[in-house]
Parts: structure tokens; sequence; C-alpha cells
């Protein structure tokens, strides 16, 4: 087979978006953004505004009802069970990737929050806990007064 | 109460296609798909994709699957700590099966994209009578 240096396959655009993703991997770590890896079920992203944190987890198919939502202290637990319905008798499986099983995790909170300040919601498979924080904790503006 | 723990996995890129408009990454959906003996059914797990947002496609035998997150952080808000990374859904099907496209059947429920895909009725096979000539 004759070489040559053009490969018909060879797509560069494929290339670059290639090239493209590698360098977004390579700054996430370096700037420590790095997903943390804990090997507990779910993962949860954490975030905040001024007044409240916000505690976030992929659910998707988990109902309310099968959730049980805990707050003590600076500890949030997170316990529930993903249940998927099993299919009728007759059918025959080609690709089965999606799980069901029980889970029971405690979250760390960076923040302290106010424990009778806290809801749960969930929307499209998405569980958000909204704390507030305490009124202590929350900025406060400061007026610059003139001379 | 199913007796299994789970566990997290890291979502699995989605290959590059193309140059994207929309910016962030792109997942694949985890998927279960059965055969029943009259259709096809796909489960994929889509969090944070509501029903208008999802994009099906269907040419030929390849399906097509996009879902559009929204955002995944309010107005204001800074990110603490990252322990799943979000972004679009994207995932290519070859079905081996034709499918009668004026019957597919989807719906969207916490997440969780569920389609189902009528098969087309075979045509029966004859019998070919040889004339004796």
């Amino acid at each position: 087979m004759p070489l040559t240096w053009w490969d018909p396959e060879w797509d560069p655009f494929r290339e670059f978006e290639q090239l493209r993703r590698r360098m977004d991997r390579l700054l996430e770590e370096e700037l420590g953004l790095r997903p943390w890896w804990t090997g507990v079920y779910p993962p949860v992203n954490i975030s905040e505004d001024a007044d409240h944190v916000y505690v976030r987890a992929e659910l998707p198919g988990v109902k309310p009802e099968d959730l049980d939502i805990q707050i003590q202290d600076r500890s949030l637990i997170l316990r529930g069970e993903k249940k998927i319905p099993a299919a009728e008798k007759g059918v025959n499986y080609h690709r089965r990737e999606r799980e069901a099983g029980y889970f029971r995790r405690v979250v760390r909170l960076p923040r302290p929050v106010d424990p009778d300040k806290v809801e749960a919601r969930c929307q499209d498979g998405v569980l958000t806990i909204t704390l507030a924080k305490p009124e202590e904790l929350k900025p406060r503006k400061i007026a610059v007064k003139t001379a | 109460m199913t007796d299994k723990e789970l566990t997290p996995k890291v979502k699995a890129e989605a290959p590059a296609k193309g140059e994207r408009v929309r910016p962030g990454r792109v997942f694949l959906p985890a998927v279960d798909i059965y055969e029943t003996p009259e259709a096809l059914v796909l489960v994929a797990d889509m969090p944070g994709v509501s029903g208008e947002r999802v994009t099906l496609d269907l040419k030929d035998s390849l399906l097509i699957i996009q879902g559009e997150i929204a955002p995944p952080l309010g107005p204001g808000e800074t990110l603490l700590r990252q322990e799943y990374s979000t972004g679009d859904y994207y995932r290519e099907f070859q079905l081996g099966e034709l499918i009668d496209k004026s019957r597919i059947e989807a719906t969207m429920n916490d997440g969780v994209l569920t389609l189902v895909l009528p098969k087309v009725e075979r045509a029966k096979p004859r019998k070919i009578e040889v004339k004796a000539g």
C-alpha cells in the first residue's frame, strides 16, 4: 500500500476541537477547578451568593417522595432511592446503562447556615437545596463617609 | 427497597462533532434500550433538561438525541465546590429496525427521556408459485 501524507479520514477541524478540549481540561486542572472525587453518590455542586448556600445534585428519575434530606449543624444528609420501573416480561435489552439503587451521603457545608431556613426542590431531575446564611454572615454594605 | 448502593460515575463526554455554537461541554446520556415485539424503547437520563429543550431527529436509521440544560447556577452565584460537570447531552444510535415515524412517542419526566419507537410492520413472507411452463 502506498504511503500518502494525506489521510482521507483525517479531519483537521476535529483535531482542533480535540485540542481545544484538552486545553480546557488542562486549564481546569491547573486552576484547581477539577471536580472533587469523593466516591459517594450523589456528587454535589455547592455554590453561594450573598444570602444563600446552594447544594445541587443530579438525580434523574428520583421522585421527591423517595428523598430524605436532613440537616444537623453543618452536615447535610442526603438519603434516597432511585427506582427504575421493571419493563414487561417479554422484552429484551440492547443496552442497560442506567442503575437503580439507594444512596446515603453526608455533605459538610462550607459555610454555617440557619437550619430553620432550608428549602429543597426537584426540577427536571436536579435537586437544589437552598440554605440561608445566618444574619451575621451576610455581607453588609459599609457606607464611606466623607471627612 | 433495592439492595444495591449507587456509586458515582464520571460523565462520559460526547465525541466532538464539528463546531458547536453553544458553549460548554457535551456529555453522553446513560441509556437503557429494550425491545418489545411492537416497539423499541429508549430511556435516557438527562438531568437538567426540560421537555421543551429536547431535540429528536430520525433520518433513515440514524437517531439523534439532544438535550440542552438550563443554566446550572442562578444569577450572582459562585461555585465553591464542584463534584460533577454540567453540560448538554448528545447521542446517536443506528437503529436496526424500521420505525414508524408517525407514531413515535416521547416523554420527559424528572430529567428522564422515554422514547417509544414503534416498529413498522414487516412485509409478510410471500410464497411464490412456480408455474410449469
